[in-house]
C-alpha cells in the first residue's frame, strides 16, 4: 500500500498528475537511430486516446449557446454548490490533514506504518464504496450518526453537510501524502535551530516548519480542491441528488446526459477549464518555483 | 565558573565522554579530526540530544534537565540555517519574539544587533540574497539575540571561502571578546582555534586528549593528530638526562627529564645529506626518502627509517642535493631545535 503513494522529492519536484511531463530530453550529438515503431505507434495511440474526448468535447459544445446556458439558474446553482463545497472540504482537510501529515512525518509512533497505509485507502478505495462506508457509519442509523442525531439533532447524509463529508473523505489523502512529503523534504534542522533560540514546538511547527512547507501545502490544498469538485460517487451515495443542496456539477452532468446531452457538454467543458486552469497553476507557481 | 558539564553520550559504535569547564567570557575550541564528537558535544549542550550520563550547569542552573528551547544558549550552525522565509532582521528578531518580546521590542534589538555586525543595510533581505560572510553574521547576531549565557558555535568559518575567512574570523574573534558569557565552538581548523579560542580541548574517539592554551597546545603536542595540526615531528620515549631513546635512536635535546617524554621538533629543522657529515653531529641517522611534495614555499620530504620524519627544504636543496624517492639519505637535527618534555 505504502509503495503506491507518490513520493514528493521536494517542492521542486513534480507532482500527481502533472508528474513526468516536465523532463525534456536532453538533445546530444550521438548519432540515434529512427525510433522503433513498435514504441512509436502506442504511443501515438495512447496519447490520442488521452486528448480525444477533450477534442470531441470542444468540437461539440455549443459555442453559441454557450453563455445562455452557463447562466441558467440550475447550473448555477449547481457551480456554486460545488464551488462551495470543494472549498469547504477543503478547508476541513487543510484543518485536519496538516496536523495528521505532521504527526505521520515527525512523530515516531508504533503502528505508524499502518496509520500511514490507512490514510491512502481513500485514495484506492472506489468513491462508491466509500459513500457506503460513510453511510454505514455516519447515516441516521450509523454507528455515530445514530449518537449524532440524538445528542445534537445532526444528520447529515442527504445534506450540504453531508457532500462536504464524502468531499473531504475522498480528498483528504492528497492533502496528507502531498504535506507528508514536503514535510519529509524540508530540512529538520531549521526546527532544531528555531528550538536553540527558544522556540516552542508549536511556534516552530507555526513560524518555520508551515512556512517552510508552504508550496507543498498549497499544492496538496490545490489537488484536494480539485478532487474534491469532481468528486461523484461518494457523493451520490452518500448525500444523494437534491438540487440546491447536494446536487453538485458531476451530479448535474450526469443527469443532464439524458435529458439535454447540450447541458452535460456545457458542464463538462466549465469541469474541464477548472482542471485545465489548476493543473497549469500548479506547474507554473508552485510546482515548479517554491 | 560559567560553565562546568560533563557529557556522555553513548551510541552503538561510539561513546562520547568529556568534561569541559569555561570561565565567563572564555572561549574554549573543540578541535579534532572528523567523527571526535566535537559536534555530538555541541548538540549535547545545546540540549538537540539527551545525555546518556553526565550534566551541563551554566551559572549554577542545570541545564541538562531542560529543554533545548528553555537552556539560556545561543547556537550557530554550520551553514548557519537561517530561515530563508524572514528577513535578515526577522531571523535576527526571532529569538527575542520567542522569549516574550513585543514585535517592535523584538525589531528594535534586532536592529541594534544588525547594527553591531554591521549588517544594517541588509535587515531588509532574504538569506538567499546574503553572502557567505553575511549570512554568517546574521547568525551571530540571531544568536546573541536571545541574551545567552553560554554561546555555541558549531565549525562557524567553515562554510566560507580563504579571503572572507579571514575577514569574518578577525570580525567573530571581536565579538567573542565582548561577550561576557562562556562561548564553545567546535572546528577542525587550528588556525580558526588559535586565532578565536582561549583554551583548545582537543577530542579523538570521544574524549579529551589534550587541553591547555593554543600556545601550549602548539608547543607540546601529546598525539600525532596534534602534532600534525601544529606542523611538528613527534615521538614518544623514555628520557634519561638530557636524552630521549626512542626506538633505537638517541636523541639529545636541550631540556632535561627523567621517564616516558615527548621529543618533537619542526621539520625545518631536519637538515638532509646525500654522504655521512664530517665531524659526529648528535641526533643523525640514516633514513630513505619515501615521497617529495610541494609543502608552501619549500619541499616537504617523507622520510621511512628508524622512525618516520617529515623534512621541509628549500627546492634549491632539493636540486643540489638530487634526491628521489627510493634514496638513502643522512637526517639530522640539532640539539637546540627538539623540544623534550613528560609524556
Amino acid at each position: 500500500m505504502t509503495s503506491s503513494t507518490p513520493e514528493r522529492a521536494g517542492p521542486a519536484a513534480p507532482q500527481g498528475g502533472a508528474g513526468g511531463a516536465g523532463g525534456r530530453p536532453v538533445s546530444s550529438d550521438r548519432i540515434s537511430g529512427r525510433p522503433p515503431w513498435l514504441l512509436v505507434v502506442p504511443a501515438v495511440l495512447g496519447l490520442a486516446f488521452l486528448v480525444l474526448p477533450l477534442t470531441g468535447l470542444l468540437i461539440r459544445a455549443p459555442w453559441t449557446t454557450l453563455l445562455r446556458r452557463l447562466t441558467e439558474p440550475h447550473v448555477l446553482e449547481a457551480l456554486r454548490l460545488s464551488l462551495v463545497c470543494a472549498t469547504v472540504a477543503t478547508a476541513v482537510c487543510l484543518l485536519l490533514g496538516v496536523p495528521l501529515a505532521w504527526l505521520l512525518a515527525r512523530v515516531s509512533f508504533p503502528g505508524r506504518r499502518l496509520v500511514r497505509a490507512l490514510v491512502t485507502v481513500p485514495l484506492v478505495l472506489p468513491p462508491v464504496v466509500g459513500g457506503v462506508a460513510l453511510l454505514l457509519v455516519l447515516g441516521r442509523r450509523g454507528l455515530v450518526g445514530q449518537w449524532l442525531d440524538s445528542t445534537f439533532g445532526i444528520t447529515l447524509p442527504f445534506t450540504t453537510a453531508g457532500v462536504i463529508v464524502a468531499e473531504a473523505f475522498v480528498a483528504m489523502p492528497f492533502l496528507v501524502i502531498s504535506v507528508e512529503g514536503a514535510l519529509r523534504a524540508a530540512d529538520q534542522r531549521f526546527e532544531e535551530a528555531a528550538a536553540t533560540l527558544g522556540a516552542s514546538r508549536w511556534t516552530v511547527f507555526r513560524r518555520v516548519t508551515l512556512p517552510l512547507i508552504m508550496p507543498g501545502v498549497v499544492a496538496g490544498a490545490v489537488l484536494c480542491w480539485a478532487r474534491a469538485l469532481g468528486e461523484f460517487g461518494a457523493t451520490i451515495t452518500f448525500a444523494g441528488n437534491f438540487p440546491g443542496t447536494t446536487r453538485t456539477m458531476p451530479l448535474a452532468v450526469y443527469l443532464a446526459l439524458e435529458t439535454e446531452p447540450e447541458a452535460a457538454i456545457v458542464l463538462s467543458l466549465v469541469l474541464l477549464a477548472v482542471s485545465v486552469i489548476i493543473l497549469a497553476g500548479l506547474r507554473d507557481r508552485w510546482v515548479n518555483s517554491p | 565558573m560559567t560553565l562546568h558539564a560533563r557529557l556522555v553520550v553513548v551510541r552503538s559504535a561510539f561513546t562520547l565522554d568529556l568534561t569541559l569547564r569555561a570561565a565567563p567570557g572564555e572561549v574554549v575550541a573543540l578541535l579534532g579530526p572528523n567523527g571526535a564528537g566535537k559536534t555530538t558535544a555541541l548538540r549535547a549542550l545545546a540540549g538537540l540530544i539527551s545525555l546518556s550520563e553526565g550534566e551541563i550547569v551554566v551559572d549554577g542552573r542545570p541545564l541538562h534537565t531542560m529543554a533545548a528551547e528553555q537552556r539560556p544558549i545561543g547556537m550557530v550552525f554550520q551553514d548557519y540555517l537561517l530561515f530563508p522565509h524572514l528577513s535578515a532582521l526577522d531571523n535576527v528578531a526571532f529569538g527575542p519574539r520567542c522569549h516574550g518580546a513585543s514585535k517592535a521590542e523584538a525589531r528594535r534589538a534586532a536592529a541594534a544587533l544588525l547594527e553591531r555586525v554591521g549588517l544594517t543595510e541588509h535587515a531588509g533581505a532574504k538569506p538567499r540574497h546574503l553572502s557567505g560572510g553575511q549570512a554568517q553574521r546574521v547568525a551571530l547576531a540571531r544568536a546573541l539575540a536571545v541574551g545567552p549565557r553560554l554561546l555555541l558555535l558549531d565549525e562557524p568559518l567553515a562554510a566560507l571561502d580563504a579571503h572572507t575567512r579571514l575577514e569574518i574570523r578577525s570580525h567573530l574573534r571581536r565579538h567573542l571578546a565582548d561577550f561576557d558569557g562562556a562561548t564553545v565552538l567546535v572546528t577542525h581548523d587550528p588556525l580558526d582555534a588559535m586565532v578565536l579560542a582561549d583554551r583548545l580541548v582537543v577530542i579523538e574517539n570521544g574524549a579529551i586528549v589534550q587541553q591547555g592554551t593554543p600556545a601550549e597546545v602548539a608547543r607540546r603536542p601529546r598525539t600525532d593528530y596534534v602534532a600534525r595540526l601544529v606542523g611538528l615531528n613527534l615521538y614518544r620515549g623514555l628520557a634519561d638526562g638530557s636524552r630521549v631513546k626512542v626506538d633505537e635512536l638517541l636523541f639529545s635535546t636541550a631540556d632535561h627529564l627523567d621517564g616516558p617524554a615527548f621529543v618533537a621538533f619542526p621539520p625545518a629543522a631536519v637538515a638532509l645529506y646525500r654522504v655521512k657529515p664530517d665531524g659526529s653531529p648528535r641526533n643523525l641517522w640514516q633514513a630513505t626518502i619515501d615521497g617529495i611534495e610541494r609543502h608552501g614555499d619549500n619541499v616537504r620530504v617523507h622520510l621511512d627509517g628508524p622512525i618516520p620524519v617529515f623534512a621541509d627544504i628549500t627546492p634549491a636543496a632539493v636540486a643540489d642535493l638530487d634526491l628521489g624517492a627510493g634514496q638513502q639519505v643522512w637526517a639530522s637535527v640539532k640539539a637546540t631545535e627538539t623540544h623534550a618534555y613528560p609524556a
